[in-house]
C-alpha cells in the first residue's frame, strides 16, 4: 500500500495554473480564473460565437459549459488536496437549467465537498451574472490515481 | 434519401465532422474529432470537457438524422436538459470518434445513449446519455 504523498495546504494555486497555460482546451475556449477558497474554485467563460449551437439563436453551446465545469472541479480537489496530483473524471453529471443568454459570460463556481482516498466528489453551478438564476448545476466524481 | 445533417458552430470549433453515415442503426452520423492541441487537457490527455463535446454533438446530429427534412430556414433547436458522461479511458492524444443511439424520440423529447471511442470502437473511452428537448424552429422559444 502507498503512502499518501506530503500535501502542503494551499499549495496549488488555481491562479497560476490558468495563468501559465499556453496551450490546450481551457487556453482554447479562454477559460478564466476569478477566485478560490479552500476546496473551492471559481472561473468564467466570455461569450464567444464560434462555441455557439444554432447561429441564429446565439445560444451557447452546452459542451463548453461542461469544459468549464470540468475543469473548475478538478481544480476545487487539487486546491482541497494541496497538490496537482494525477486524477481522472470518472462521471459528470449536468442539468441543463436553461440556456445561458447570447452574449453573456458563463460563471462556474465548483466544490470539493467529499474526499476519500481514492475518490472526490465535487458539485458546481454554473450561471449568467445572478447566481440566484443559474443555467447550470453539475455533480461528478474524480478518481485519484496517485492513491493505492 | 439520406437526410442532410448539420453540425453546430461548436463542432468547428472542436474540429469535429462527419466521417459517414450508418446504414444501419437509423442512419446515425459517425463523427470525427481529428486530434489538435485545442483539445489537450492535463499532460498527454484530451479535456474531457472535449470529449464531452463530442459525445454531446453527436447526440444532436443523431437526432437531426432522424428527423423530417423541412427545408434549409426550418432547422429544430435541439437543448439538452440532462448529461450523464461515463470516462471509462484516459482520450490519449489522437482521433477520436463517437456515434450515438436514438433510444426514443418523442415530439417534445429524445432520449439518446453515445459512445466515444479512439483506436478500438469495442474499447469507449466514454459513453454518455443524453436527454435532448426538441423545440420548433422560431416560435416556441424559451
Amino acid at each position: 500500500m502507498s503512502q499518501p504523498e506530503p500535501i502542503t495546504p494551499g499549495s496549488f494555486d488555481p491562479a497560476a495554473m490558468l495563468a501559465q497555460a499556453r496551450r490546450g482546451h481551457i487556453v482554447a475556449l479562454g477559460l478564466r480564473y476569478i477566485a478560490h477558497g479552500e476546496d473551492w474554485c471559481e472561473g468564467a467563460l466570455d461569450y464567444d460565437r464560434r462555441l455557439v449551437s444554432d447561429p441564429a439563436s446565439g445560444i451557447l453551446a452546452s459542451g463548453p459549459i461542461v469544459s468549464l465545469m470540468d475543469t473548475l472541479a478538478a481544480m476545487s480537489v487539487w486546491i482541497k488536496r494541496g497538490v496537482r496530483s494525477p486524477q481522472a473524471t470518472l462521471d459528470l453529471r449536468v442539468d441543463y437549467l436553461r440556456p445561458a443568454k447570447p452574449g453573456a459570460t458563463v460563471f462556474g463556481r465548483a466544490e470539493c465537498y467529499r474526499l476519500t482516498r481514492r475518490i472526490a466528489f465535487v458539485r458546481g453551478v454554473a450561471h449568467d451574472g445572478d447566481e440566484s438564476d443559474p443555467v447550470a448545476h453539475v455533480a461528478g466524481t474524480f478518481m485519484l490515481t496517485d492513491q493505492g | 434519401m439520406t437526410k442532410k445533417v448539420r453540425l453546430l458552430p461548436y463542432a468547428d470549433f472542436l474540429g469535429v465532422r462527419i466521417d459517414g453515415i450508418a446504414d444501419v442503426d437509423g442512419g446515425a452520423p459517425l463523427l470525427a474529432m481529428p486530434f489538435s492541441e485545442g483539445l489537450i487537457g492535463g499532460p498527454g490527455r484530451l479535456h474531457g470537457g472535449a470529449i464531452a463535446g463530442l459525445l454531446e454533438i453527436a447526440a444532436i446530429a443523431a437526432i437531426d438524422a432522424t428527423l423530417e427534412d423541412e427545408g434549409q430556414n426550418a432547422r429544430a433547436i435541439f437543448k439538452p436538459i440532462t448529461a450523464t458522461v461515463d470516462f471509462m479511458r484516459p482520450g490519449l492524444l489522437v482521433d477520436s470518434y463517437a456515434r450515438a443511439e436514438v433510444i426514443r424520440v418523442g415530439n417534445r423529447i429524445a432520449n439518446v445513449a453515445v459512445e466515444a471511442w479512439q483506436d478500438d470502437p469495442e474499447r469507449p473511452i466514454a459513453a454518455a446519455r443524453i436527454n435532448i428537448a426538441i423545440s420548433a424552429p422560431a416560435a416556441n422559444e424559451g
